[in-house]
């Protein structure tokens, strides 16, 4: 795309140090997302996934470091100038707003984009989630698991995102659900928008990503290309190193 | 999640007693309008059917001013997690925002008007001067409520400085009545009445159909969702603050203006029965809160067929406490549960 050697990357995090309290969560984490990438950063409980997903949304401020956004400086800016910015996130459990229908937590994903481009945006999100249309009036907090993930999916894609974070996608969901679930992430990365998709289930993740990073206990300890990570021994003990 | 009602479902054989309570949970509003009914029909075969629609006209008018200010503490619980004690207060300060305007020289419709812009303002220059620093602050839970509390006492008593402790005339004519079908009704009464249901109507509207109202209500669900998905929510809760202590006021004029006098223990007396509204409508739905109002404000009424007036207040417990022993989350508070 960029005729000048190599465009900033959609994300990136610089040396990012994130404390709660006195406690250090995230040490010294270097982390990158391309345009079109599809990057999955791994790690068991306790690693510091979900303050890495914090960190990039402005949910909790780094101490140090910098975060960017298309070589943006956004370390200090609010959660909502991040998601103007392209940002989008599927949220852990597959969050939805339940006493609100389908239709109406779809649009709260679009608010942002201007009103004349929602219909088209509707019918993106329709045509990849056929059954979402048929239960539009229904209230979200009363569909099955696999119909959460789905409108959770559609009302991210909802703001056009540039770069889509998936929180655990796999977390909860049946076997059949899980593949069916990566199927769609990697049809939705297919018609160019990047993910970062943070999980525990490292086989199903790294067999759609580009590249992976692992984290333990607050520090990336492994990254590169997926297939080589998948091959990695090192990989299992690194993993289940805590 | 599924698991766990995938184990509740098997339960093999529920009792008469158990089949019945879940069907009762699983249509609460169906299973509601069944119960109204039978009372109806009890109270009406009982007192006669005349004085049960000048009860129920009753109702509606108290439940007016339950429904108002209840929905103003709901979505501020909702969005904040704040149990706002001194939202009573709000009612008061409307009420006597009425009386100074009116006193001023202004007209009552516009006095009224005053009251309740003023209000706004005071809810929305707490949320900047009070609420927004100690949640920066990460202040506690319990030490929110208790400052809530306190705020209420120290709001109620600098009216109480200010404006004196005695009764004031809210200036209102509350002696013409006006009679319709039978039924009597008060000439302020039945204009307030009126206004109070069409602001009730109009919230419902903006909470469906505005960007605003449906971002209000994903705020009352989830403020850190709210957040991922872009909405401003530093704003959305100044909003909320400014309509919350504006229906809270109108929620006092209401009550004010047919009762023809204010005292400072106004808001006092109603904040009970506007918590109970706020419960039985389910705590953070707004709809609820609108719903369970009503249904307050039409029980204790009916109540005054069959026992002694002074004791509404205490029916309206008793409706909370029927409601929460068959469903927890109350009416419409069925979603929400789902989730977590």
């Amino acid at each position: 795309m960029s005729t000048n050697g190599d465009p900033a990357p959609l994300l990136e995090l610089d040396g990012v140090n994130t404390y709660y309290g006195q406690i250090h969560i995230l040490e010294d984490s270097n982390l990158k997302v391309g345009e079109g990438e599809l990057v999955c950063l791994l790690g068991g409980n306790a690693s510091g996934k979900s303050t890495t997903l914090k960190t990039i949304l402005g949910l909790v401020r780094p101490r140090t470091g910098v975060v960017r956004l298309a070589g943006e400086d956004v370390t200090g800016l609010p959660t909502a100038y991040r998601i103007r910015r392209g940002l989008a996130i599927v949220p852990e459990n597959r969050r939805l707003f339940g006493p609100m229908t389908v239709l109406e937590n779809l649009e709260m994903g679009a608010y942002l984009r201007p009103r004349a481009d929602l219909k088209e945006e509707f019918e993106r999100v329709y045509t990849l989630f056929p059954l979402l249309y048929e239960r539009r009036s229904q209230l979200a907090g009363t569909l099955s698991g696999g119909e959460q993930q789905m409108v959770a999916m559609g009302r991210a894609l909802m703001s056009k995102p540039k770069l889509l974070l998936m929180d655990e996608p796999s977390m909860g969901l049946a076997p059949i659900l899980v593949e069916r679930s990566f199927e769609i992430i990697q049809q939705v990365n297919q018609a160019g928008v990047a993910m970062l998709i943070v999980e525990q289930n490292a086989n199903v993740s790294l067999s759609i990503a580009d590249r992976g990073y692992v984290l333990s206990t607050g520090r990336i300890v492994l990254e590169g290309r997926a297939a080589e990570l998948l091959a990695n021994e090192g990989l299992r003990k690194a993993y289940l190193g805590r | 999640m599924s698991e766990s009602s995938y184990a509740l479902d098997t339960d093999p054989r529920p009792g008469p007693l158990a089949a019945g309570v879940s069907v009762v949970r699983r249509h609460p509003l169906a299973a509601l309008g069944v119960v109204i009914a039978l009372v109806a029909l009890w109270l009406g075969i009982r007192e006669g059917w005349h004085e049960l629609a000048q009860a129920t006209l009753n109702g509606i008018v108290a439940g007016n001013y339950f429904a108002l200010g209840a929905v103003g503490l709901t979505l501020i619980f909702g969005v904040l997690r704040l149990v706002n004690f001194a939202h009573g207060e709000f009612l008061t300060f409307g009420a006597y925002m009425l009386i100074a305007a009116n006193a001023l020289g202004l007209p009552l419709v516009v006095s009224a008007v005053v009251g309740v812009v003023v209000t706004a303002g005071l809810a929305l220059s707490l949320e900047v001067v009070l609420w927004r620093p100690v949640r920066r602050k990460r202040v506690g839970e319990l030490q929110l409520l208790l400052l809530a509390l306190g705020l209420a006492y120290v709001m109620r008593y600098t009216i109480s400085f200010v404006a004196g402790p005695e009764d004031r005339a809210s200036g209102a004519d509350v002696t013409a009545g006006v009679t319709i079908l039978g039924l009597r009704i008060g000439r302020t009464e039945l204009i307030v009445t009126l206004v109070g249901l069409a602001a009730i109507a109009l919230v419902a509207i903006g909470l469906r159909y505005t960007s605003l109202g449906r971002q209000m209500r994903a705020l009352a669900d989830s403020i850190e969702l709210s957040e991922t998905t872009g909405i401003d929510t530093d704003r959305i809760v100044l909003v909320t603050w400014a309509i919350s202590g504006g229906l809270a006021g109108l929620a006092g004029i209401i009550y004010a203006l047919p009762a023809g006098t204010v005292n400072p223990q106004l808001g006092f007396t109603l904040i009970l029965s506007i918590f109970a509204a706020v419960v039985v409508g389910g705590i953070g739905n707004a709809y609820g809160a609108l719903a369970g109002g009503m249904l307050i404000g039409v029980a204790q009424e009916w109540s005054t067929l069959v026992i002694n007036p002074s004791m509404k207040v205490a029916v309206g417990f008793a409706v909370l406490i029927l409601v929460l022993l068959v469903r927890p989350q109350g009416l419409f508070g069925r979603a929400r549960s789902v989730e977590r």
